[in-house]
């Protein structure tokens, strides 16, 4: 009676393996695969079509070597960090005055859809309509800016090195900063309410609060939102390659040129397929450690 | 009354910070009503007169419900078979004992954590040798696999299935796959549509991957169609026809939120609970 309990439950365990079986099954296929196949075109000599010839380390010593590489991780990173600074502390700086018990603001729903908006529509989109908004010579932005006589004269915001990275960074902090705010209002909301009316009590002020309640217990989710966006901040293509057009991809002197516009370079136009996988390791490893170090420093003890 | 003033000064802040959420919008919904003398030579909140003309301008260059249809041919399947296949693959790894199950979670876990520039040029590899570049096999098919649905699917189906409603179904006679689909799928709906939602608008935001895999331009999505709009020089002198095409290209997305942005924010929300 017991062996034949056993077997029923074992042949209902088997079923299991029918239904992961297609996620399996593709996985490898799409997701694995051309992970190690990239691996492997790393060390190789490879155009695109034929048969890639070994070649070992030669491609990883020629991006470590190459200037134009490290120029473009500079980049990004400083496109990055930007965003970063500007994103985070506006979803803080919101999630502090809506968490407050004393102004009990309202309206958070809508408050929160609106700050999304900017998250909602593809990256390809708001390239264009920044591109054609903060155009020279006819766009609205510098129209507006006259119009106000906040300037005398057009400012070229795509077309010089030193506002160029930073419009790049104050789109992605508005693309992105209603999903950190989310997030971290999420956060709050799960903090028991005992907690800040205990706080209360015992005369705990705003900042006092937040540093001592709210910013410890957020700790986790701010891990979450600090490793996401690194992830795909370093991976930053499309605003500036989609603002800067096709003949000028990375203009103002190469000061919008990102690390995977420069593997799509090589990968896609130039077809120099093991060094642009080469690339894509590099960034990897670079993103890898990055992200420990940032479990190192924001997880602290419970991770 | 010190707290009432506060208050009030916030207000203004936040629909401040509403407003630069929105404005860039307005102006591209205004912009895309005026002509492009109008737009070079003023600046206004208000429509013009033009968006007949800047109709006529952009789809004698480019036909966007052509990439209005194709992204719907990527994004519409993609999104069923990530839906699906995630839940039924989290239902067989939360509910079922087998061999490798702890495993396949923690290769789950690091591919969540890849990033997708890495797999790139090997993907594209991948679709060379299987004759699928142009094609939108490699768009769609892909999908089944979702590490991310599946862990999400997998807290989701732990916390709200319960053991003993399968066990009632089994005693019944009712096959597994039979107790997935008749049990299971309805009690998972809510989490599979959140899910679903940004499922959905991810795949029809998506660039880079449809970029190196469509060359035919009848076969282009949206935002790939979208951004040959840069290499038009006979349309930038008119920047109306351009705020059109973007238009068209944001509004279904700007109305689909309208209707669902409470399960888009709690699908955002639930993505970063932990475990």
């Amino acid at each position: 009676m017991k062996a034949a309990v056993k077997t029923r439950k074992k042949n209902r365990n088997n079923a299991a393996y029918l239904f992961v079986l297609p996620f399996i099954i593709v996985f490898l296929i799409f997701s694995v695969y051309p992970v190690v196949r990239t691996l492997y075109l790393s060390f190789t000599t490879y155009k695109g079509y034929g048969t890639p010839t070994f070649n070992g380390i030669a491609n990883y010593t020629r991006v470590l070597k190459d200037k134009f590489f490290w120029r473009s991780l500079y980049n990004t990173v400083k496109m990055w960090s930007l965003n970063i600074v500007l994103q985070l502390g506006l979803a803080f700086l919101l999630t502090i005055v809506f968490s407050d018990i004393k102004y009990k603001l309202r309206g958070l729903g809508i408050f929160r859809a609106v700050y999304y908006l900017p998250n909602l529509i593809a990256a390809t989109s708001v390239a264009f309509l920044f591109k054609t908004l903060l155009d020279w010579k006819y766009g609205s932005f510098n129209q507006l800016l006259l119009m106000t006589h906040l300037v005398d004269q057009q400012i070229n915001w795509m077309g010089q090195r030193s506002t160029a990275w930073a419009v790049i960074g104050v789109i992605q902090a508005w693309m992105w900063f209603g999903n950190s705010f989310i997030i971290l209002m999420a956060g709050v909301q799960g903090i028991p309410s005992d907690y800040f009316e205990a706080a209360a009590i015992d005369g705990a002020g705003r900042w006092k609060v937040f540093g001592s309640i709210t910013l410890p217990l957020l700790r986790p989710i701010l891990l979450y939102v600090a490793v996401t966006s690194l992830i795909g901040g370093l991976q930053l293509f499309d605003l500036p390659f989609l603002m800067t057009g096709p003949s000028t991809a990375g203009e103002p002197g190469g000061t919008l040129q990102t690390t995977v516009m420069y593997l799509y370079k090589f990968g896609f136009e130039t077809h120099q397929v093991g060094f642009a996988a080469a690339i894509a390791y590099t960034l990897f490893f670079i993103i890898l450690f990055v992200s420990i170090m940032e479990f190192k420093f924001i997880g602290g003890k419970e991770d | 009354m010190a707290t009432k003033i506060k208050r009030c000064i916030l207000y203004i802040l936040l629909i401040a910070l509403g407003v630069t959420c929105f404005l860039p919008f307005w102006l591209m919904m205004v912009n895309a009503t005026r002509s492009g003398v109008e737009i070079t030579h003023s600046f206004s909140f208000l429509p013009g007169h033009s968006l007949h003309d800047n109709w006529v301008v952009l789809f004698d260059y480019v036909n966007l419900f052509l990439g209005f249809f194709n992204s719907l041919k990527v994004a519409v399947p993609a999104t069923l078979l990530t839906a699906y296949f995630s839940a039924i693959t989290a239902f067989g790894m939360a509910m079922y004992e087998w061999k490798g199950n702890n495993l396949l979670f923690k290769i789950i876990v690091v591919f969540m954590m890849i990033p997708g520039q890495l797999s790139l040029i090997g993907f594209y590899n991948l679709c060379q040798k299987l004759h699928l570049i142009d094609s939108y096999i490699p768009l769609i098919i892909p999908a089944i696999a979702s590490p991310g649905i599946v862990f999400f699917l997998r807290q989701y189906v732990k916390a709200t299935l319960s053991k003993s409603l399968m066990e009632a179904a089994r005693i019944d006679g009712a096959s597994e796959i039979h107790i997935f689909h008749r049990i299971v799928l309805p009690i998972m709906a809510p989490g599979i549509a959140t899910m679903s939602i940004g499922t959905f608008i991810g795949n029809w935001n998506s660039y880079l991957v449809p970029l190196i895999l469509l060359n035919t331009p009848k076969k282009m999505t949206l935002p790939v169609m979208i951004s040959t709009l840069n290499a038009a020089t006979d349309l930038q002198k008119n920047q109306g026809a351009i705020y059109l095409g973007v238009a068209i290209s944001v509004v279904p997305i700007m109305i689909v939120f309208a209707f669902c942005s409470k399960y888009i924010i709690s699908s955002i929300s639930a993505g970063s609970v932990k475990e």
